[in-house]
């Protein structure tokens, strides 16, 4: 266990530190911050002044330095824009964000997950083919497309919930649809094989052989082994979730983390943009690191080590 | 023999199973005494496996089947699930080829066993657990007490067979079918099981259907043989006859086929061809095509089980033992 920790913690400093360089890398490849922050007719000598007090002047690699040396320090710098540290940005910023994406993974989990189950004990049958139906036309369209869509018919046809915007449940309901859909409809399709290709185990045989009522062999046999093949897909849906709270948000100026980031690029806010790099690329780790503990929990295969079977 | 008195716990009649509209089973016939050994053999998709599942309800929902299966004089065919839920695993267990996957990966091998035991036999949790070390006793697993916490993949294949067999004796059945149980199994390992099986069928006194394409493993452990081929009992006879006098070309081939240790040693002789899909079955006698006794008639001759002349527990599905008899001895089917 002490050994798992160690392995994990390596390559999670591992994946922030590639993180922060790439981060550093595009942000300064794909153009200069003063030129973007401040307007074009802004003096030359105004220009140097902001360069010197961003510490731009430096040569690239003195800046990386500085840079990584201050993050190693627990400091992310300074908004350009409004001087407050970024941190203190972002952080305001996350629980508008979570408040999406929490109700929208339980929607994928909620929905997904049952349908798919459902699906799969209907297999071949008319209930299947619509679920599977809904399902592939649920992930096929983009989620700007669903948002926009769903603001057409439920915000100005029908005026039953607000195009945007932050603060009542009601503002939530779109969003929250828009940003959920795609990943129960993947999710459903997961589940479902994931049912099917256990249903059809000798296991799954066995277990009808010796008497398990049907439903016993369904929830106590079928779903623990299913679960684990979901599990990984959970775990790639959250990293999609924060994607996809990009789009949506800036869709229904949601005032979250993802809005932050578009204004941020443009603006060439860096200190803003790394920091929420890496606020992400955190969540990321910890959702993996849970994915792998959780594995544990479902297949005992998984805790025992010198067991062959490919590690998560 | 005496056990000739001893009434049929199991007489399946006539069962016919397709799968979308491909016949896999062309009506057998099977009766089994209470504490009988017999066996079933013959190539892979015969229908030996399929005879048991089709009888347990076990196969998937498109499989057509038709037919009579009484247990005990009580319909077992068309019954509803909750019906057939008792009778699986309580009167009739189920073990079989590859016991690594046979069991539930993810659930410790004592909580398997504790469901069998919890659902035949009533047992509260405390009960069934002490119950389950004692089935691991019976059935040669080493510290039970401390093994029934372990999951699958902590045993080795001979094991994992020993606790399918565990798990199958849990419900105190009265039929125990064997579905190839050692063919997943290392040689030694092959023989400790079936030695374990035959000690088991003694001591509990049930009924023993060995599954398997080996006649040598059946030969050893059973009384009576059923030889199948694509979806046919093609003959049927007592261990010794069928091995002393075989009746249907398809199996003298397999005894052919087989090595011996005990005659002095023979050339193996493999039987020609292949066994034929069941979507293109041969009119007349399925083995005609691949029979060195083949005559022009087997082409339409409909295949029946008839007893050989003074052997009435022999029976053979060959037109050169059913032409020797009279109409009136041929076993209607």
């Amino acid at each position: 266990m002490a050994r798992f920790v160690a392995i994990r913690l390596a390559r999670a400093l591992l994946t922030i530190g590639m993180v922060v360089t790439f981060a550093f890398v595009v942000l300064r490849a794909s153009g200069d911050p003063a030129r973007a922050m401040l307007s074009p007719e802004t003096p030359a000598a105004a220009v140097e002044a902001f360069r010197k007090a961003w510490g731009l002047d430096a040569p690239v690699g003195v800046q990386y330095a500085r840079y990584v040396l201050a993050i190693v320090q627990g400091d992310l710098g300074q908004s350009m824009r409004d001087g407050r540290a970024a941190i203190t940005v972002v952080a305001e910023r996350i629980p508008v964000t979570l408040m999406l994406t929490g109700p929208a993974l339980a929607l994928n989990l909620l929905l997904g997950i049952p349908a798919g189950i459902y699906a799969a004990l209907k297999h071949g049958r008319l209930a299947d083919r619509l679920v599977m139906a809904i399902a592939v036309a649920g992930f096929t369209v983009p989620s700007f497309v669903l948002g926009l869509v769903l603001v057409l018919a439920f915000a100005v046809e029908l005026p039953w919930f607000p195009s945007g915007g932050a603060g009542t449940l009601r503002q939530l309901v779109l969003p929250v649809v828009t940003l959920g859909l795609g990943g129960a409809a993947v999710l459903a399709r997961f589940t479902r094989s994931a049912m099917l290709e256990v249903l059809g185990q000798s296991y799954i045989r066995t277990a009808s052989a010796k008497g398990v009522p049907w439903r016993g062999v369904v929830t106590g046999h079928a779903l623990p082994n299913a679960a684990i093949p979901v599990l990984t897909i959970v775990g790639f849906m959250v990293g999609n979730l924060i994607a996809g709270t990009v789009l949506v948000e800036s869709v229904f100026s949601w005032p979250g983390v993802g809005s932050l980031l578009v204004v941020s690029v443009v603006s060439r806010d860096l200190a803003v943009v790394q920091c929420i790099l890496l606020v992400v690329a955190a969540a990321m780790i910890v959702t993996n690191v849970s994915v792998d503990l959780l594995y544990g929990v479902l297949d005992p295969r998984l805790r025992d080590a010198s067991y062959p079977i490919g590690g998560a | 023999m005496t056990d000739a008195c001893k009434e049929p716990i199991i007489e399946i009649a006539d069962l016919h199973v397709a799968f979308d509209n491909v016949p896999a089973l062309h009506g057998v016939d099977l009766s089994l005494r209470r504490g009988e050994s017999v066996g079933m053999v013959g190539e892979s998709g015969c229908g030996k496996s399929v005879t048991w599942l089709a009888a347990l309800g076990l196969l998937p929902q498109r499989a057509q089947i038709s037919g009579s299966v009484r247990l005990a004089g009580e319909e077992l065919l068309h019954e509803p699930a909750s019906r057939l839920d008792k009778v699986r695993g309580g009167r009739i267990a189920m073990i079989f080829q590859d016991p690594a996957s046979a069991l539930n990966p993810v659930q410790k091998v004592g909580d398997q066993i504790i469901e069998v035991l919890r659902l035949h036999r009533g047992m509260e949790r405390h009960a069934a657990r002490a119950e389950a070390r004692r089935l691991f006793d019976q059935v040669g697993i080493p510290d039970p007490a401390r093994r029934l916490d372990a999951y699958p993949h902590e045993f080795s294949g001979g094991q994992n067979q020993r606790i399918m067999i565990a798990m199958a004796l849990a419900g105190r059945p009265e039929i125990l079918i064997a579905d190839e149980p050692t063919t997943a199994l290392d040689v030694t390992i092959q023989a400790q099981i079936l030695d374990l099986l035959q000690q088991i069928q003694r001591e509990m006194g049930m009924a023993l259907v060995l599954i398997s394409h080996d006649l040598g493993i059946i030969g050893e452990l059973c009384e009576r043989v059923l030889v199948l081929y694509a979806g046919r009992v093609v003959e049927e006879a007592p261990v010794d006859r069928l091995f002393a006098q075989p009746h249907h070309p398809y199996t003298q081939g397999l005894l052919k086929a087989l090595p011996s240790l005990e005659t002095k040693p023979h050339r193996l002789v493999a039987i020609p061809g292949v066994v034929p899909s069941a979507t293109d079955l041969p009119m007349g006698c399925a083995f005609a095509p691949r029979c060195a006794q083949r005559v022009e008639r087997c082409g339409e001759w409909a295949s029946e089980l008839a007893s050989i002349p003074n052997e009435g527990r022999h029976k053979a599905a060959c037109l050169h033992v059913a032409s020797e008899l009279a109409p009136a001895e041929v076993v209607a089917a």
